[in-house]
């Protein structure tokens, strides 16, 4: 069954570093590749747990009802006139799809030693899938915040069609700290206990038990320099319409999340040749 | 235009990142010590070239082995190859699409049905989703798993897993076949299907490089091979003289050997080993062996002290240790009779077609029998290789699978229509 008349592709391997754009598009002409990682992943995900995907629901449901009795109620942390379990909850969505997508790609290289060792196929996948694997639970997540919503009758503005962006804000920050980490974790195992620390320091510097309203006004665009910041904003404003557009807030975020984009990408392009040799 | 050409290759490896996971604090700490030297720490750390200036060719549609021991290098070539490192030197091309098959099951996941891990693995092997549906049925019918596509493959039998593995790497279709030693694994049936399988593929005209420590394996698929050896190309040639070469290098294991001291020579004060070599009909001394032909073990020994009944004796053993049997010399003039002193030859004929396939081991011993003293017993004193090409005269016929058994004769079969008698017939309607 040899019948291509064309040259064949010519590959060439040599010691030289590879581009950022040249592993970029590589990815991309690995797309399917990508897609069936990402389905595995979502696959394995709920394999043999009794409760299934319902835990997609029940984490920031429980992670609410906590926040809501002990921050809400007895601490009386104020919420910028929203009901507490929708203020909480509509910050727990995307922090869930950062926390998660996070640890997903921290740990991919390491969790998939083997196929590393033992074929080559583009190692951006790796990270890339298990974040992007994260937006299930996100999707049901996102639902029951929008069954929530309804409970209290509060309806979204079209201030709504800007979600897609704070999301995509949130997957661009996962990927960012995600892939370096990766890259790090495959020569220093410390990364894998150092990452819960770090999820968990994250979680209380990112406005979601609170408003970022207790910061004094002229700081608060300061506080976009934590990307889950203006993300959590975003959120709210988008959904609940709550005051002004945090436009100053995103424009940080968004610009050290391009950075810490391009900072990780380089670094795990330069590093991802001896993956192999150290994993 | 050749498909594959290694230019120099060579692959340095730092011992102690292999040894063991550094942790982040170990390199804070060093470089809070030697601040200014930590970026050529590494460096300075024991090195080790698993590849040292590798070049070779391999023209479109050749099959080439790949041996040599464990640790020269063999793998290392292979994963640079196959990209999954990058060379420290030297330079690689491959012209036409590269299948590299390190693995059975690369992929797989244990918690994912069959079905879905054919996908899986193929798209991660390489294939397109429209090519691997394409492929599904043939694929699923090759690893005769059709049962059990719906089924956990954790809960697959390791047999089953093996030959669903291999099939999505087998129907992958490259240009170029990169395998490692996959057929060290699986029962023997479908460690014949896959012999059959690569030796399909060659056949189509597809490149394959083929590493294996199997030495029967490597001569019956590659007409070709190269045998590496610390990091080195020692030989690259048709692959019956590399194979022979590659025992002959080998440690321990020898077609000829020879003892030039007496003193430190086997044996005592009434005799002494001197040198056996395994000999061919034309009288070449051979460490691999055509299985169809005769083979002679030769065996000097030098009798210090006359007057006593000498018997030298062979052993042979395989590759596993088992005694396949022993033989002592029974027809020669001295046979009962006192040797005096002097310089003896001894030398024992084993037909064509007796011994199997694979390593031979000779002990070469002499005794006494009256009373039973052994003078000498060198254990390994020689080794040869024993090879069943395939090409018809051996026992093995026209079948191309593993073949067990510790000998293996060539037979005499006599077969005809059996006419049944009469009253047989008769009896058995009655």
């Amino acid at each position: 069954m040899l019948t291509v008349a064309q040259e064949p592709p010519l590959l060439r391997i040599h010691p030289g570093q590879s581009t950022v754009a040249s592993r970029l598009r590589e990815v991309w002409a690995h797309k399917e590749l990508l897609h069936f990682l990402t389905r595995r992943d979502i696959q394995v995900r709920y394999k043999q747990t009794a409760l299934g995907a319902a835990w997609a629901v029940l984490q920031p449901v429980l992670t609410m009802a906590v926040f809501s009795v002990f921050l809400g109620a007895l601490a009386k942390v104020p919420s910028d006139g929203i009901p507490y379990p929708v203020f909480v909850f509509c910050g727990l969505v995307p922090w869930q799809l950062f926390a998660y997508a996070l640890g997903g790609s921290a740990n991919s290289l390491v969790a998939n030693e083997r196929l590393v060792s033992k074929v080559y196929f583009p190692r951006l996948t790796l990270p890339m899938s298990a974040v992007l694997a994260g937006l299930v639970d996100f999707a049901i997540a996102l639902a029951s915040l929008f069954v929530l919503m309804a409970l209290y009758g509060l309806r979204p503005t079209w201030a709504i069609l800007t979600l897609p962006l704070f999301t995509l804000l949130a997957v661009a920050t996962a990927i960012a700290v995600g892939l370096g980490l990766s890259a790090l974790s495959v020569r220093y195992r410390d990364v894998r206990h150092a990452l819960p620390f770090l999820t968990q320091s994250w979680l209380f510097a990112t406005p979601i038990a609170y408003p970022s309203s207790l910061l004094p006004e002229r700081f608060r665009p300061l506080y976009g320099l934590n990307p889950m910041a203006g993300v959590v904003e975003g959120f709210r404003w988008a959904l609940l319409g709550q005051g002004n557009p945090p436009g100053a807030l995103i424009l940080v975020s968004t610009s050290v999340v391009v950075l810490g984009l391009a900072l990780s990408l380089l670094y795990f392009v330069r590093v991802e040749r001896s993956f192999a040799d150290i994993i | 235009m050749a498909a594959v050409r290694a230019l120099g290759l060579a692959k340095r490896y730092q011992i102690h990142q292999q040894a063991s996971y550094r942790t982040l604090r170990d390199s804070l700490a060093q470089a809070w010590r030697r601040p200014f030297r930590a970026a050529t720490a590494e460096a300075e750390s024991e090195t080790l070239w698993a590849l040292d200036g590798v070049s070779f060719e391999v023209g479109h549609g050749e099959v080439v082995g790949i041996i040599g021991r464990n640790g020269a290098g063999k793998s290392t070539l292979l994963k640079i190859l196959s990209r999954i490192t990058t060379p420290t030197k030297g330079e690689a091309e491959l012209r036409g699409r590269v299948g590299a098959l390190l693995e059975v099951g690369t992929g797989f996941h244990p918690e994912l049905t069959g079905r879905e891990n054919v996908h899986l693995s193929g798209a991660i092997l390489g294939m397109k989703k429209v090519e691997i549906a394409r492929k599904f049925d043939a694929i699923v019918a090759f690893a005769g798993v059709e049962r059990f596509l719906d089924t956990q493959v954790k809960h697959y039998s390791s047999g089953m897993f093996t030959r669903l593995g291999f099939s999505v790497a087998a129907h992958l279709e490259p240009e170029i076949l990169i395998v490692d030693e996959v057929l060290a694994v699986g029962d023997a049936s479908f460690q014949r299907k896959c012999l059959g399988k690569m030796s399909e593929i060659g056949k189509e005209g597809r490149t394959v490089l083929f590493v294996s420590h199997n030495m029967t394996a490597v001569t019956r698929l590659c007409p070709r091979t190269v045998l590496l050896d610390a990091g080195k190309v020692l030989a690259d040639g048709p692959s019956h003289e590399v194979v022979a070469a590659y025992l002959r290098s080998d440690l321990g294991t020898t077609a000829a050997r020879a003892w030039p001291e007496v003193a430190s020579s086997p044996g005592n004060a009434v005799v002494r080993l001197r040198s056996v070599c395994v000999r061919t009909r034309q009288g070449d001394v051979t460490a691999a062996l055509d299985i169809r032909q005769p083979v002679a073990i030769e065996v000097d020994f030098d009798v210090l002290t006359g007057g006593q009944v000498l018997v030298p004796n062979l052993h042979f053993f395989n590759e596993e240790g088992v005694c396949l049997f022993i033989s002592s010399e029974v027809d020669s003039p001295w046979h009962r009779r006192p040797r005096p002193a002097g310089l003896y030859r001894a030398t024992a004929w084993l037909p064509g077609n007796l011994l199997a396939e694979g390593t031979v081991v000779v002990g070469v011993a002499v005794s006494t029998m009256d009373p039973v003293t052994v003078h000498f017993f060198e254990r390994d004193a020689v080794a040869f290789q024993v090879i069943d090409s395939l090409e018809g005269g051996s026992a093995r016929g026209e079948y191309a699978g593993p073949f067990p058994g510790v000998v293996r004769p060539l037979l005499k079969w006599e077969s005809g229509e059996r006419v049944p008698a009469q009253g047989q017939l008769a009896e058995s309607r009655s």
